[in-house]
């Protein structure tokens, strides 16, 4: 197949990038004045910062369908910069703060340099999402008050929000109807995902609130022929001059230690919400490539260092416009660089209309951004994940309302670890292994297969490492995780591997994890953190399944057999197998059945008191159609001491070399053997995979690998009983 | 600078609960390595001790009229160190501690220090048994050091002796040989590409070792290679345990002329958390 010329396919695709870019710009435009008023920066700041970034990080980004623009985290920060650093003067604190965002945009860049794009994986998932919630929750509590048409209302998040019904009261003599305005906005901005008319959803639900908006200001003007009844103070206002008077930044406060806190904060806030949103919008690119973190972080630090000089806020990767980008079409960045063209053309030719828009109607956006981040859904979502992870969640959230959002997100830190001290009960597991590596990856020899092996306990801590390893599979492999040897794992980890195995299934590769099945959990949540128990306080307990589980649950309603995913403490029929004489059963587990096959993973020890070692496998037991000789068949290499003390040798057959050269067959009675191993079943063995396979006289026993298999493993093996059990079948009693 | 095979054994033993297992682990490998045995113990020698330890000599299914046996005063450390030089002992036998708590490491102090200052090789025993557990699976390291050749060959001398079926050379190597950041999709085909390309150098260059050694020593194993990018020294102790091998065969210090307070990189991690029994192969030794 001939290579299409990238010129071309970029040419060809060209067209749709243009489209998705004019969507981008239409929900851009109002979220850029919305988020700059909100920061209480200039309208135009938010609207260079879209433009410096389209721009910039178009010609320098490493990830390919996100767009650049102002963040809703960074507006609470951003805010509170502002009217600090200003120490009350406004117009000062916006030129301090643009020395700031100037300052973090070179973080950002040296952040991207040393490849620092892993951090954002340190943060607690919970902890993270309490976070994001009170940075809503502070922008839901200001911008409320200003969409009932209230600008200056004082105080911080927690006296704001105990305002509202106050405000409610008060605007209807104020601001009658800027305040209706703003709030049948809101109420629009809830309804819309309702309206099911793809027409209607062409144009993105903010851009209907501005369009809407200022319709009716010109409803006023040209066919009442009356003034608007809405107070000028509460309309935008654009300098008319738009590029002789640019703002210049202040850098006097360069050693204040309220100056160096911004920075740090902006480029904390700005890394955190740019790295979720590129791992979120990978998930939505329709040509699934994978996004380079670091080179994305650097155009974004450039973009926020050349917005800052221009006077705009600075520029972060933003999910929503992102993923409208993708939904519209948009395959390259070409997309962002034209949303920025679409806004500074509606700028400069829509100057006028733009002064027409309500500052209620955007306070209403940003409500309902608010809105969104602090959702209860988060927390009912987070709550049924587990208690634990919700008490994370509020104690975050409530540490940042009171606090600022560093000091809050370290609380968080914090507070996680002690949950899992609580949790697992063991200081040393933690303090012991925290900087040692724990995580073993090789590529199976035979197999192909990546086989991932994690030891001692996996978080938030030390998930990076995991990570890293992950990063190296290709996501077209089929890759096996196992946590057999892990005694602890949390949740940030569960949502990850979650997102891996998304992000491998869309590629068509699998990504499977094991040995999580006895792991115990609080919940019946699939990322709910698992800690490894003793055995006599798992039995009668019922977990959350794993992923593992629910598949093989899957596969028993695809085959109508049972599953049941009970610990047994005493399984039956085993026993009398020769691979369990100098082995103790501790139960099974799983196990899939229906009236001839019984499939289970098996725990069983090796040794005892000091030799002692547990040990995990799955098995398939079925009862053979005819009597058997009890007989071992296995790979010729694993001529187990075992079965030669017991006088087992190996039986070969001249007619057969090849068989007779890669399997070892041993058993007493070897007449027998010889007559059952008959040409067609000899046949049979040579030309599938190999198991070990026993046999006591009236059942076959199959043993998978020498660890638990994985899905596909287990299918290979049901599909290879049920064709041994036909050929079984078709052959004359011995 | 061939692999000699082990000649003289020195198990320094102490009165702990796991003795018995001990000797009787001490005294069948001395068995299958058809080696002379020399028991070392630091103390007083008294004759309740004394009678002790004689019966359970007595007692052993393995006796051999090979066993010497030394009572000695000092420092534990220096007087085992002394006496491996003394008796020149070509392979000292450890007895590992498994560990209990989390806080106990599975290596005593003595152990410990011992592994650092013998001058001969040193097998560290995490599990003696009173009963012969087999040794079925031998992990060794391919690293690329010279040293390798030497623990290569004793690997497969060691688990020709231990009747063992299965060895498996595992080349650890270090991601930094790949030296391509894995950042996208493009970057990650270059990455594996290049992986895949030190993979089978990395075989050719193992499979070489195992040429070089005689075959009538290599004919009955069965031996496979495993490459593993990953960090030296920890990798091949957490491979071991995957694969649940029985016995792990790794390098002294590199160098150790020069650096000989050093105590070894790559060692470190798998002293910390023994996987299995661990044989460490002194080869300047023997050269």
């Amino acid at each position: 197949m001939a290579k299409k010329s990238p010129v071309l396919a970029f040419a060809k695709e060209l067209p749709q990038n243009i489209f998705a870019g004019f969507v981008v710009s239409l929900i851009a435009l109002p979220l850029g004045l919305g988020l700059a008023i909100a920061s209480d920066a200039p309208p135009l700041s938010g609207i260079i910062a879209a433009v410096a970034g389209g721009l910039v990080v178009a010609l320098f980004g490493g990830s390919h369908v996100t767009i650049a623009g102002p963040g809703n985290g960074l507006v609470i920060v951003l805010l509170a910069a502002i009217t600090t650093l200003g120490d009350g003067d406004l117009y000062q604190g916006y030129l301090f703060t643009l020395a700031a965002i100037i300052l973090s945009g070179g973080l950002l860049f040296l952040f991207g340099v040393l490849r620092l794009g892993a951090m954002s994986e340190f943060f607690p998932a919970s902890a993270l999402q309490g976070m994001l919630a009170a940075i809503g929750i502070g922008i839901l509590a200001k911008q409320f008050h200003v969409m009932l048409g209230l600008t200056s209302i004082p105080g911080g998040t927690v006296e704001q929000l105990m305002r509202i019904p106050d405000s409610f009261l008060l605007f209807l003599g104020l601001h009658p109807f800027a305040g209706a305005l703003g709030m049948g906005s809101l109420i629009f901005l809830f309804l819309y995902s309702r309206i099911r008319n793809p027409y209607f959803h062409l144009i993105p639900a903010p851009m209907w609130v501005v369009v809407g908006s200022i319709g009716i200001g010109y409803y006023y003007t040209l066919v009442l022929n009356k003034a608007v009844p809405i107070d000028p103070e509460l309309l935008i206002k654009i300098p008319d001059q738009l590029f002789s008077n640019l703002p210049s930044p202040n850098f006097e406060k360069l050693f204040d230690l309220n100056f160096i806190g911004v920075v740090f904060s902006i480029t904390l806030i700005a890394v955190i919400e740019s790295l979720l949103s590129i791992k979120a919008v990978d998930k939505l690119d329709p040509k699934k490539r994978r996004s380079n973190v670091n080179k994305d972080l650097r155009a974004l630090g450039l973009a926020s260092i050349v917005s800052g000089f221009l006077g705009g806020l600075n520029v972060v990767t933003v999910i929503a416009r992102s993923s409208v980008n993708a939904n519209n079409g948009g395959t390259n960045r070409s997309a962002n660089f034209f949303h920025a063209a679409f806004l500074v053309l509606f700028v400069v030719l829509l100057g006028d209309q733009i002064q027409r828009i309500p500052l209620t109607a955007l306070a209403a956006i940003l409500v309902f951004t608010g809105y969104k981040l602090a959702s209860p859904e988060n927390l009912i979502r987070i709550y049924k994940i587990g208690p634990e992870q919700a008490t994370i969640f509020l104690i975050t959230l409530i540490t940042t309302l009171f606090t600022s959002l560093i000091v809050g997100i370290a609380v968080g830190i914090v507070f996680t670890f002690i949950v899992h001290l609580f949790l697992r009960k063991s200081f040393f597991l933690f303090s012991l292994n925290i900087f040692k590596p724990n995580v073993l990856m090789y590529r199976e020899e035979q197999s192909g297969n990546y086989y991932v092996s994690v030891k001692n306990f996996c978080s938030f801590l030390n998930f990076y490492r995991l990570k890293m390893k992950l990063d190296q599979i290709p996501e077209s492999e089929h890759a096996i995780v196992d946590f057999s040897l892990c005694d602890f794992v949390d949740h940030t980890v569960m949502e990850g591997l979650h997102d891996y195995q998304r992000s491998f299934v869309r590629k068509n590769g699998v990504f499977e994890t094991i040995g999580l099945d006895i792991h115990a959990s609080e919940t019946q949540h699939p990322f709910a953190v698992r800690k490894s128990l003793p055995i006599n306080v798992l039995i009668g307990v019922q977990n959350a399944l794993s992923n593992r589980q629910k598949n093989i649950e899957q596969l028993a309603q695809q085959l109508k057999w049972n599953y049941s995913p009970k610990i047994n403490s005493e399984p039956k029929g085993i026993e009398s197998f020769l691979f369990f004489e100098s082995k103790v059963v501790n139960y099974s587990v799983n196990s899939l059945y229906n009236k001839t096959f019984t499939l289970f993973d098996l725990s069983f020890s090796e040794g005892a008191f000091i030799t002692k070692e547990d040990l995990k496998a799955t098995f398939l037991l079925f009862k053979s159609p005819t009597t058997l000789p009890v007989f071992v068949l296995d790979k010729e290499d694993f001529k187990s001491t075992l079965y030669q003390w017991a006088g087992f040798d190996d039986i070969n057959f001249k007619k057969h070399p090849d068989f007779s050269k890669r399997f070892h067959l041993s058993g007493n009675d070897r007449t027998a053997i010889r007559a059952l191993f008959h040409s067609d079943l000899i046949y049979f063995f040579e030309s599938h995979p190999i198991f070990h396979i026993e046999s006591n006289g009236t059942h076959l026993l199959i043993k998978g690998k020498d660890r638990l298999s994985s899905l596909n493993e287990i299918k290979i093996m049901l599909t290879f009983a049920k064709d041994l059990l036909n050929l079984l079948e078709n052959t004359p009693n011995v | 600078m061939a692999f000699h095979p082990f000649k003289t054994l020195l198990f320094g033993f102490a009165f702990s609960p796991s003795l018995k297992a001990n000797v009787y682990e001490a005294s069948r490998l001395a068995m299958y390595f058809k080696a002379s045995l020399i028991f070392v113990h630091v103390g007083k020698k008294t004759p309740k001790k004394e009678k002790v330890f004689q019966q359970l000599l007595e007692e052993c299914p393995t006796q051999s009229d090979q066993i010497q046996t030394y009572w000695k005063e000092g420092d534990p450390v220096a007087t085992l160190a002394n006496a491996c030089e003394e008796f020149d002992i070509d392979l000292l036998l450890l007895g590992a501690l498994k560990r209990e708590n989390v806080v106990k490491y599975y290596l005593g102090s003595i152990a410990r220090k011992l592994t650092r200052q013998a001058p001969c090789s040193v097998l560290l025993m995490l599990n003696p048994s009173i009963e012969r557990s087999p040794c079925k699976h031998v992990v060794v390291n391919g690293f690329d050091s010279p040293q390798t050749q030497d623990t290569v060959e004793a690997a497969f001398h060691v688990a020709n002796a231990l009747t063992s079926e299965k060895i498996t050379l595992v080349e650890e190597i270090s991601e930094s040989r790949v030296a391509i950041a894995v950042n996208d999709d493009r970057s990650l085909r270059k990455a594996t590409l290049r992986k895949q390309k030190i993979d089978r150098q990395e075989k050719l260059r193992v499979t070489d070792i195992v040429k070089k050694i005689p075959s009538k020593i290599t004919e009955g194993l069965k031996y496979e290679t495993q490459s593993i990018f990953g960090r030296r020294g920890y990798s091949i102790g957490h491979y071991a345990r995957v694969v649940r091998a029985d016995l792990l065969v790794m390098n002294a210090q590199e160098e150790q002329r020069f650096y000989h307070r050093f105590f070894p990189r790559d060692l470190e991690h798998i002293l910390a958390e023994l996987p299995t029994d661990v044989l460490i192969i002194h080869s300047k030794n023997h050269g």
